[in-house]
């Protein structure tokens, strides 16, 4: 029961914060209003070793926790959310993956230059017809004898004009629904392969979010990820992974809005004080604080369980479900705190609740998070 | 290319309040950092060990035993080596006798490490002294040239090429090395630590060179060897910020400018 950062891991994140302070924070807002993908801070992250954090050495990773790659995730969501998810569709989506059903030969092509921050990756399952009930997949993977045939789109899929690697999912077998799925790696520039446009999105702007268009593209053989079939458990235990990271997403931009709030309000002057003194403030940001650090315990408890390989798919399911329900709701209420400023772009407060937003819905609805809750106590119980 | 920087560690200015009775820094609770002047030296040295990869960097700090934290961000950052000078004998130290101390101790490290230094490289200051002394006093200690205020460092054909900041431009300028060059702030950011540095500095043994170890004329070093007293400290009046008029033509300007003096009854 000892979720807790370790001296080594604080370092880390210290130095991430640092690099966050000067550079990502300030961006943010711009990041945000001009829908620009902030390549720069990718690329600073990546010279830092923050692409593989929680892959080993020998794949270029850093060898730390997965517990410091959450607390980055939070971290960079603090200060900016369209950085937070780049990082985390990266690590989460693209390179656990393939480091965990991925050949040796696939780890070498392409986990190692991802994780050294060279390449970016991505994932790609969604379809217009096939979200939440992610068993309807439309794209199609045919057997050519010496190579695979796809054909189909993705949509919504994060990092993906800017993306060099994606894992994504295509039906090798239609006539057996989730059983016929399988997960593939695929390259930017495979002829045949094109991203469509860029998603018009209500938050995380600078997010870039495309379709995903697949003509007649040859794939060989061995870019098939894992066993053939078994992509819809690739899906889904990659997801249970990733909803840590997009958890600690939410947490970030939760705490972030609350920190602007206890300072906003403490400047703020109405009726001859500063409404920080006022008990309705102090008690609704206890509240918030309350409901953020109960979320990050079950963060950070998913996290652990994840790192201990142990049962951890209810786990994340629980932690995603709180905390970005608790963003949505903690953004939402600091906006009203800062009133006429909290919903003008001058302040953050309004990105802030935007962004919020996307992390009840994307890996995952909250709806998802409860059926997979519900599954796992059924089950059990 | 062998480099020494020289950094301090210094509180964080931007966090230091001032006792409003006392006039003096309230340095409880105040955050240390590696000088940021000092920061720009080490990013020149880094920049010119990424062109030529067998440049030696070598950092070093005179100060109290938690300065090595200070020394172990430069490690982090780009510096192979890292040492400490640090005795009693060194305390109370002003700035001459402070480059006295660095000037003989950066002859020691060169015995230590079988090398002789190509280049010394200061911040032009630090944030909390502001004398900008120590570098150039190092640089005359050891009968080095030196370039001040400089922006931008590289090497070429042995030689310091350094783009030195001037009243209205900039100057470029070719020195011979050995030299001393201290460094203001560039246009770009120094380079962030990345974890594997991180991680590798941490464990970092940083050696300390104590006044038992450098043994020096006692009368240049300490209180005893500093002509600098300091007799009072004062707060600066706050200035309030000035008034930026721009009106749309130069007529409307002048006439809010003189409307603005006239209220102020300047005019």
């Amino acid at each position: 029961m000892n979720f807790h950062f370790n001296e080594e891991e604080q370092e880390i994140l210290g130095m991430l914060e640092d690099f966050c302070k000067a550079e990502v924070g300030p961006k943010a807002a711009e990041v945000d209003e001009n829908e620009r993908f902030p390549e720069e801070t990718w690329h600073a992250l990546a010279e830092m070793g923050m692409a593989g954090i929680y892959f080993p050495e020998e794949y270029n990773g850093a060898g730390m926790s997965y517990l410091t790659y959450i607390g980055a995730c939070e971290k960079l969501a603090e200060y900016c959310a369209t950085s937070s998810v780049m990082l985390s569709a990266h690590e989460s989506l693209c390179c656990w993956p393939i480091f965990k059903y991925g050949t040796e030969e696939q780890k070498q092509k392409y986990l190692a230059p991802l994780c050294a921050g060279e390449k970016l990756g991505a994932f790609g399952l969604t379809e217009p017809g096939a979200g939440t009930d992610a068993a309807m997949q439309k794209t199609v993977a045919e057997d050519k004898g010496d190579h695979w045939l796809i054909n189909g789109s993705k949509i919504f899929i994060t990092n993906a004009a800017f993306a060099d690697v994606f894992v994504i999912f295509a039906m090798t077998d239609k006539s057996l629904g989730n059983k016929g799925i399988s997960a593939f790696i695929i390259e930017k520039g495979t002829p045949g392969f094109s991203v469509g446009a860029h998603e018009k999105k209500m938050g995380i702007r600078g997010s870039s979010t495309c379709e995903l268009i697949f003509e007649d593209v040859k794939l060989p053989k061995e870019n098939l990820l894992g066993e053939i079939g078994k992509g819809f458990k690739v899906a889904m235990t990659t997801l249970d992974g990733g909803r840590i990271g997009i958890a600690a997403q939410a947490l970030g931009i939760a705490q972030a809005a609350i920190n602007e709030a206890v300072k906003y309000t403490k400047e703020r002057i109405q009726f001859g004080k500063s409404i920080w003194k006022f008990q309705n403030t102090q008690f609704q940001l206890a509240d918030m604080q309350a409901k953020v650090d109960a979320a990050r315990l079950l963060i950070y408890r998913a996290a652990q369980a994840k790192e201990d390989g142990e049962p951890h798919s209810h786990l994340a399911a629980m932690a995603k479900l709180v905390a970005s329900e608790t963003a949505s709701d903690v953004t939402r209420r600091c906006v009203q705190l800062a009133g006429g400023y909290g919903y003008s772009r001058e302040y953050p407060f309004e990105r802030m609740m935007r962004d919020a937003k996307i992390t009840e819905i994307y890996e995952g609805t909250s709806e998802v998070q409860r059926m997979v809750i519900a599954g796992w106590m059924g089950a059990t119980k | 290319m062998n480099i020494l920087v020289c950094v301090k560690q210094v509180p964080d200015t931007n966090e230091i309040k001032i006792d409003p009775v006392k006039n003096t820094l309230i340095r409880a609770g105040v955050p240390s950092i590696v000088n940021p002047f000092d920061g720009y030296a080490l990013e020149a040295a880094a920049r010119i060990k990424d062109k030529d990869p067998d440049t030696k960097i070598i950092v070093m700090s005179m100060g109290p035993e938690q300065a090595k934290a200070a020394l172990k961000e430069c490690v982090a950052i780009a510096a192979d080596k890292a040492y400490l000078v640090s005795g009693r004998k060194f305390g109370g130290s002003d700035t001459l006798a402070t480059s006295y101390i660095i000037a003989n101790a950066a002859k020691m490290i060169e015995e230590k490490e079988g090398i002789k230094f190509d280049l010394l490289f200061f911040g032009k200051q630090a944030i909390d002294g502001d004398t900008a002394q120590v570098g150039p006093e190092v640089g005359e200690h050891l009968g080095l040239p030196q370039v001040t205020y400089v922006l931008e460092a590289s090497v070429e054909d042995g030689k310091l090429i350094a783009r030195k900041e001037v009243e209205g431009g900039i100057e470029v300028i070719s020195c011979a090395t050995p030299c001393v060059a201290t460094f203001t702030k560039p246009s770009f950011d120094p380079r962030f630590p990345t974890i594997k540095r991180k991680l590798a500095a941490n464990k970092a043994v940083i050696p300390v060179i104590s006044d038992e170890e450098l043994v020096l004329d006692e009368t240049m070093i300490g209180l005893k060897g500093s002509p600098t007293r300091v007799k009072s400290t004062n707060v600066a009046q706050k200035k309030s910020g000035g008034v930026k008029i721009a009106a749309e033509t130069a007529e409307e300007s002048a006439a809010a400018l003189y409307a603005a003096l006239t209220e102020a009854k300047v005019l």
